[in-house]
């Protein structure tokens, strides 16, 4: 298996009000290329610091974190790391720096020496990418919430980076901008191949992973496809994470006594199982 | 109120003057200026008026617009005009109460100060209207450069990165302003009415979530730009190279034929 990211026994520990917090506990994790992640987690559980351990932004307190091969604590790859770790976070506006969408884009190229033709052509191909090149020369004011959000993703394209981190990418977006950002993702990821690490708490953004991790007081609790982890839903609820609907009313039928099959996220796959559990009775 | 700004005060066309290089236009205003206040008499004033109105309708935005800006300083020119008229002393007496006299020198002298200012004015309204921001910084930053062969290349860069950050900002930081306003609005604060002390007093509670919420800005951009592989400009490319084109070399013959009119009316009247 191709590890894009190792992350060897971390912890990461800072100092509050002369109290040291463990925000990530002993966590290891191997991400594999080219997959699509989804962390999940409330508020507070070490999710966002993991994130940040990801492309070495926080130093790990022990342990390591091997970025293709390369220690994250090795300072001489500071940039190379964080070039090939791209890294999108909460709010679209702490995030663009220049008044015009694509000179936006280019930041990142700019900064990495590359020749104006290339950084020119990389700015066309993200901006294609996320669907915003039509608006390549407005101002970031100017769009919406999930436009803005895709255009920083753009600017992280724009590095060509083998793995995107987004850290709560739809948290203050409405539903459309929410649906145009995960579209985004499952694009690059499935066409584009690159890798993704969604940190999220909205359990329908998990549906469509290949793998989601659940965390909880900087530790993880659980690791596997969307439809095992989602299976137990009494752990879920316990560590204040809601299930998707579906699965909450598939859990609550058969709490119940009505026998259905629990092995479906999507709506129709459950409109579909609750028909085939109906039509069982009717025998 | 405040959606719609336009900052500093683009006006999108496509005129010659649009389309010139922006260092270059930066330089040609700066050797206007100095030519019209070169201009010391009344000849030369009037051929500087006429160049100038030349510019404003090649550039193509309305004269309107220019108009506007006019009204802006029309304070500062009433009280420059108003000073000068007393200045001088020279010249015959046209009228006469208690020490003060008014002269034919200091109506002249009213009326050149006046249409300098005006001409001024307007030149450099040429150059803001027709050069988006983003373009004038990226052009200061570029006229700076030479700065750096005396050991200040980073404080060119940082001087420039603020400015594009600032530019960046001023519509979200306005956008923020307004939200804070209606929340205190919302929770029964006034901060429409009242004397100017308690007009000033009703701003704090605005100014310091306003403030509270630019420093967390702050440091969430630092963290993306860290992200982006920012590291202060060191071996920085653009993507956009500013290049000299026919257009420059056009508006800078232009702009010297006019500057060798006033000379000659300076010398020759």
């Amino acid at each position: 298996m191709d590890n894009i990211i190792e992350i060897k026994n971390v912890t990461y520990k800072y100092t509050d009000e002369d109290k040291t917090v463990a925000a990530v506990n002993r966590v290891s994790l191997n991400i594999e290329r080219g997959s699509f992640t989804v962390i999940l987690g409330h508020n507070g559980s070490g999710k966002s610091t993991l994130a940040k351990l990801l492309n070495g932004l926080n130093k790990p307190t022990e342990g390591e974190v091997i970025v293709d091969g390369i220690n994250t604590k090795d300072e001489k790859y500071e940039l190379e790391i964080k070039r090939r770790v791209g890294m999108v976070f909460q709010n679209p506006d702490n995030q663009l720096i220049a008044s015009v969408v694509e000179e936006d884009v280019a930041f990142g190229p700019e900064n990495l020496g590359i020749e104006p033709q290339e950084i020119r052509k990389r700015v066309d191909d993200a901006l294609k990418s996320v669907g915003m090149y039509e608006f390549r020369k407005s101002a970031p004011h100017k769009l919406s919430g999930g436009q803005k959000q895709r255009v920083a993703i753009a600017g992280i394209i724009a590095m060509t980076p083998s793995c995107i981190v987004l850290d709560e990418p739809t948290a203050m977006l409405d539903p459309k901008g929410r649906s145009e950002i995960i579209n985004t993702l499952i694009h690059l990821n499935k066409d584009k191949k690159i890798t993704v690490i969604l940190i999220t708490h909205y359990m329908e953004e998990a549906e469509t992973a290949d793998r989601v991790i659940v965390m909880n007081d900087g530790e993880i609790i659980d690791d596997g496809t969307p439809k095992t982890v989602f299976k137990n839903v009494k752990r879920l609820k316990e560590v204040g994470l809601d299930v998707p609907q579906t699965t909450e009313l598939l859990y609550a039928l058969n709490q119940n006594g009505f026998k259905v099959d629990t092995n479906v996220i999507s709506v129709e796959d459950t409109a579909a199982a609750i028909a085939a559990a109906l039509e069982d009775k009717k025998d | 109120m405040l959606n719609d700004i336009t900052f500093g005060q683009y006006y999108e066309s496509r005129s010659p003057i649009h389309r010139t290089d922006p260092r270059v236009k930066i330089v040609l205003t700066f050797i206007l200026i100095v030519f019209i206040f070169l201009s010391n008499n009344i000849y030369a004033l009037i051929f500087s008026a006429l160049s100038v109105l030349a510019v404003l309708l090649v550039s193509r935005v309305p004269l309107k617009m220019y108009l506007k800006n006019m009204k802006a300083i029309l304070p500062i020119l009433i009280f420059t005009a108003v000073i000068n008229l007393f200045y001088s002393s020279k010249g015959t007496v046209l009228l006469s109460f208690w020490k003060i006299s008014i002269t034919t020198a200091g109506v002249y002298r009213a009326v050149f100060t006046s249409l300098r200012i005006i001409l001024l004015i307007l030149i450099s309204s040429v150059l803001t209207y027709t050069t988006t921001p983003n373009d004038l910084t990226d052009a200061i930053e570029s006229l700076c450069s030479p700065l750096k062969y005396i050991g200040l290349k980073s404080a060119v860069h940082t001087l420039a990165m603020m400015m594009t950050i600032a530019l960046r900002f001023i519509p979200t930081l306005i956008e923020e302003a307004e939200k804070i306003m209606n929340a205190q609005k919302a929770r029964g604060a006034d901060i429409e009415s009242g004397n100017l002390i308690e007009r000033v007093k009703a701003l704090v509670p605005i100014l310091i979530p306003l403030l509270m919420s630019s420093v967390r800005r702050a440091y969430e951009l630092a963290e993306a730009m860290e992200c982006r592989c920012y590291n202060g400009g060191e071996g920085k490319t653009r993507m956009k190279r500013m290049k000299l084109s026919v257009i420059d070399l056009r508006m800078s013959i232009y702009s010297a034929i006019l500057c060798a009119g006033i000379i000659l009316l300076n010398v020759l009247i």
